[in-house]
């Protein structure tokens, strides 16, 4: 080739990301583009299992391979984002002792450690679990955070020359004498970082090819240019408790069903999933029933989770694809397997291939296997290195020193900033300024919103996906405000006042689904809060028509300061000669 | 034998408090039962009657096309029926802010019928009926030329942001925005109540030179580079807790200009010196105290013909339950904020007497798909009759003496009309001094 070739990569979820890595690891020139932030489709509405392939044992034990495969490579190239919880897989009295045994025995075929505990011994493990829990297998799940993930994957590909365009649409495939050259897109607020206020517009970028990764919107990307990619979307809800019942993945020894998960991450606890077709990625019913069987469910493993305090549930589609000759009917019944479809081979219609299907924990096997197929395409030699080399972050996680003096932070801030940051703690941490905390329940330090905001803009949903802040119990509500502040000194009014309403109107969305008891409690303090203390909901500065300040009190004059200190109420002493009576 | 009075009052926030005042000024024999802290230290320490209108009433179409009320009192009668307000009527609201005015000294705002418009620490107003001393040099009708000061260490409040936003808010003057760093600082994540002390005891502190000198001269020294000519300085509310006039005369000396506080939220100082005030009034008035313990449960006759009567409320002291027996009780335990009203999947719920809360039988309708949309458990509460007594589902009074007063009540989104003190104290005084004239 006279010049390398450039491959522009849709959607920003893990496979894109991944994909996007790996080629501008083996030299490609790369532009990625995603609608929304990276992580905005399905790969940051998952329950973030990183699966030890446990779970597929049974029903499709190549997938459980490649699963305890990739565990082991990510807990190596990509450890600040993992936690190794272990997990389990709990018997009920009614769930069936032959299915126990398929379920050891697979994972033995697989190659997934797996160790049968006794009834009491998992309890010793997991207390919370429920007294009549008979026995359960020990696999190494583990828990990870896809937006870490992600994020450190995008940030490598632009360590490696590719170009990031987040908030940018694909409007259309260009599609010139039958073959695919490039795609439209249209800027939120303009290409690079995006800035809240600022108009965007539509950019042509030409490619020498384009991959699809765009998952559950695969088909809306096919349609563009007239081939037909028949994604099914699944939806599933994933019910947030506001603490950890359980230090360990817990998953429901059984072969298929709703609620039959619970997945410790961060300083809370995920209950999935439910599994049901839908029409639309983008809009389906997220339905009270799903939430209220997450819970009654999943209280038959873990019995506390019945009165426990819920924060958020939010819904993902899975991107399911199964070649049309198929035809299952039911979604559980579809294999999480992924299709590399080449449109040259398939639809004649050289110039593009899609990604379908798939699961998040082998994104990176996936990525691969496309992007030597690309290398394939344009007789490029370059060997994968993706599995070898480490995420940024990741390079050397042997970093839980005691930041706590170094940065002056205070345990456990300390601890979780660097827990976040891995080896990029230094980078972040080391700031001229004082330091504080921003948000209290995740303990997220301004360092870490600021470098944030460096990274993303003007986009405070985008900095919580970095930093974790307003993600605790009170979802914002007394840091909102306080991430709007930390713009300031590099937005103006009106854009931070933009995206401060974004973000209180985000962290809404997900907390509607747990509105009883506690947090119900929590809604009303934040609205008080945001509408009481600040005015929020009826803003002057929002307001079409200016307030008649004249009309208003303008504050006492001395004469009828005096006359009510002085005046027949009064109770107290005047400790100031009367002026200001406190 | 159950420990006796006149009257018991549930709750200790400013509803529990003017309940209890406004029946021993009647000369009743009262008890006030309070659990735990009240919502106060969370709320911004401003008392507001009536901000704006409820949308769509009689009082949002006459007055103001949905803007901030100049005058409250003008806008009660064409509230909602079920309004907590038309149960006590302009009058009896005028009359509880009298009692409040006499009670907090220290608060601003009752020389006028008007609203007064305040900044708030998200930079911009709220319209309010009084406000603390310290927050009166800051109104927003006030045309001086204002400089906000925030503090490097306090993340709060932004000053330059805050006063960004003020400015798009059109007010009627110039206001800049400084950040600085506290002299003398301890860390980075200072509470409120650390800066206060600082100041209150106008502690030595290390200046930026490496001298030391007082706090408070210190802070100002390190404000006056930035005045250029402002009119009055206001800074968060951290300006003293014990003698914050103190702290504000010796800044406004030393600046040679006015200095006010900007309202926080919690924990907010100004909302822990209005319950320091409630509780000294409560004192004064003889009011008995009983804090610290949950009440849990009561005992009622069997209420014949009429309604039940209460005869007695038993509050949970380390598992063992001690009765306080009364002629007429009022409940004023909060809302969901403040956990007197509760809920669970099923059912919103008043925990203590288990009275009537309307509420739609789905949960998915309690709430509004906005954050600031029109939210139904926002209204979550207890109906009442005329004399405040709460109804139950087919319109009769739960007990024949039992009154309810502040945020239990329903009918009302005091976050959108800033309405949340006033309807306390005005329901509080009702209630207290009705459950003392039924005692006569």
């Amino acid at each position: 080739m006279a010049s390398t070739p450039h491959i522009a990569v849709l959607g920003g979820g893990s496979t894109g990301s991944g994909v996007a890595r790996d080629l501008a690891m083996r030299g490609f020139d790369v532009t990625l583009v995603e609608q929304g932030n990276l992580t905005h489709g399905t790969t940051g509405r998952m329950h973030g299992l990183l699966h030890s392939g446990g779970r597929y044992a049974v029903s499709d034990q190549s997938s459980a391979r490649e699963c305890i495969e990739e565990n082991r490579v990510l807990r190596d190239i990509a450890a600040h984002c993992v936690e190794e919880t272990g997990g389990l897989f709990v018997k009920r009295p009614e769930d069936s002792e032959e299915y126990f045994q398929e379920k050891l025995e697979g994972c033995e075929a697989c190659g997934i450690p797996a160790e049968v505990l006794s009834g009491a011994e998992a309890r010793a493990m997991e207390p919370h679990l429920a007294e009549d829990i008979e026995k359960a297998i020990h696999v190494p799940d583990g828990a990870v955070d896809p937006f870490r993930l992600v994020v450190a994957n995008a940030a490598s590909a632009v360590e490696h020359g590719a170009r990031v365009e987040t908030h940018s649409e694909v409007t259309d495939l260009l599609v010139e004498g039958g073959q695919v050259v490039g795609v439209e897109v249209e800027h939120a607020s303009g290409p690079g970082l995006r800035v809240h206020g600022t108009e965007g517009g539509r950019e042509a970028i030409r490619a020498d090819h384009v991959v699809n990764a765009t998952g559950a919107w695969a088909g809306q990307i096919g349609d563009m240019a007239g081939v037909d990619i028949e994604v099914r979307p699944s939806k599933g809800v994933m019910t947030i408790m506001n603490v950890r019942q359980v230090d360990t993945v817990i998953n429901r020894c059984r072969p298929k069903g709703d609620a039959d998960i619970v997945v410790p991450h961060e300083t809370t606890a995920i209950l999935g999933t439910t599994d049901e077709e839908v029409d639309d990625p983008e809009d389906y019913p997220e339905e009270r029933w799903e939430v209220d069987m997450m819970i009654e469910t999943l209280s038959e493993l873990i019995p506390m989770l019945e009165g426990a305090r819920t924060i958020r549930s939010f819904w993902g589609v899975r991107p399911l694809y199964e070649p049309p000759d198929v035809g299952s009917t039911d979604p559980t019944d579809i294999t999480r397997d992924f299709f590399l479809l080449d449109h040259d081979d398939r639809d004649d219609l050289p110039g593009m291939t899609s990604i379908v299907g798939g699961k998040f924990t082998t994104y990176r096997m996936m990525a691969e296997k496309i992007v030597d197929h690309v290398c394939d395409r344009f007789g490029v030699d370059a060997a994968c290195r993706t599995a070898d080399v480490s995420l940024p972050g990741s390079e050397d996680f042997s970093v839980l020193r005691d930041y706590m003096d170094e940065f002056g932070l205070q345990s456990p801030i300390g601890r979780r900033s660097v827990e976040r940051l891995g080896s990029r703690a230094d980078e972040v941490l080391d700031t001229d300024g004082p330091n504080p905390v921003v948000c209290n329940c995740e303990a997220v330090t301004r360092a870490e919103v600021q470098d944030a905001i460096e990274g993303s803009g003007s986009d405070l949903n985008a900095v919580r996906i970095r930093t974790r802040a307003t993600m605790g119990n009170c979802q914002g509500g007394f840091c909102a405000h306080r991430l709007a502040g930390e713009l300031e000194d590099s937005y103006d009014e009106p854009t931070v006042r933009e995206a401060w309403d974004e973000l209180l109107q985000e962290r809404w969305k997900g907390q509607r689904h747990a509105l009883w008891g506690q947090q119900l409690s929590q809604a009303m303090l934040n609205y008080a809060l945001h509408a009481t203390t600040q005015n929020r909901d009826r803003d002057p500065a929002d307001a079409a028509e200016s307030v008649d300040f004249a009309a208003f009190d303008d504050g006492p004059t001395e004469a009828t300061d005096r006359e009510g200190i002085d005046g027949p109420g009064d109770t107290g002493v005047a400790t100031d000669g009367g002026r200001d009576g406190d | 034998m159950a420990i006796e009075s006149a009257v018991v009052v549930v709750g200790g926030g400013l509803a529990g408090g003017f309940a209890a005042l406004g029946a021993a000024r009647e000369g009743a024999d009262v008890r006030l039962l309070s659990y735990k802290q009240s919502t106060l230290a969370q709320a911004s320490g401003l008392v507001d009657v009536l901000g704006y209108a409820p949308d769509g009433t009689a009082a949002d179409t006459a007055a103001t096309d949905g803007g901030p009320l100049v005058d409250p009192y003008e806008a009660i009668p064409g509230l909602p029926d079920e309004h907590p307000y038309r149960t006590v009527g302009v009058d009896g609201v005028r009359e509880a802010m009298g009692v409040f005015d006499e009670v907090a000294d220290r608060y601003r705002g009752g020389h006028t019928d008007r609203n007064a418009l305040v900044p708030t620490h998200g930079g911009t107003v709220k319209p309010t009926a009084r406000y603390p001393a310290s927050a009166a040099a800051g109104v927003a009708s006030d045309d001086r030329d204002a400089l906000l000061v925030g503090f490097e260490t306090l993340v709060d409040f932004d000053a330059p942001h805050a006063a960004a936003h003020l400015e798009n808010a059109d007010v009627p003057f110039e206001v800049d925005g400084a950040t600085i760093a506290f002299p003398g600082d301890p860390n980075a994540d200072a509470k409120v109540t650390r800066y206060a002390k600082l100041l209150d005891e106008d502690s030595p502190v290390e200046t930026a030179t490496g001298t030391t000198r007082g706090a408070r001269d210190a802070l100002a020294n390190a404000v006056e580079p930035h005045l250029d000519g402002a009119e009055r300085v206001g800074f968060p509310a951290v300006l003293g807790d014990d003698d914050p006039a103190a702290v504000r005369e010796s800044l406004a000396a030393a600046l040679g200009v006015p200095v006010f506080e900007v309202p926080m939220g919690p924990p907010s100082l100004p909302g822990l010196r209005l319950e320091d005030d409630l509780y000294a009034a409560l004192d004064a008035a003889g009011v008995s105290m009983e804090t610290g313990n949950p009440v849990v449960d009561y005992e009622s006759d069997g209420g014949g013909d009429g309604p039940r009567r209460i005869e007695s409320v038993s509050i949970d002291r380390n598992g063992a339950r001690i009765p306080f027996s009364a002629d007429q009780f009022v409940l004023a335990t909060g809302g969901l904020v403040g956990k007197g009203i509760g809920s669970d999947r099923e059912r919103v719920e008043e925990p203590i007497f288990d009275c009537h809360v309307p509420h739609a039988t789905d949960r998915y309708e309690w709430f509004d798909t906005g954050a600031f949309g029109d939210h139904e458990f926002a209204r979550f509460g207890l109906p009442t009759d005329g004399d405040l007594r709460p109804l139950d589902a087919e319109g009769d009074p739960e007990f024949e003496n039992l009154r309810a007063a502040g945020s239990v009540l329903g009918g009302y989104d005091f976050a959108a009309e800033k309405s949340g003190s006033g309807v306390s104290i005005a329901t509080g005084h009702a209630a207290g001094a009705a459950a003392a004239e039924a005692v006569r």
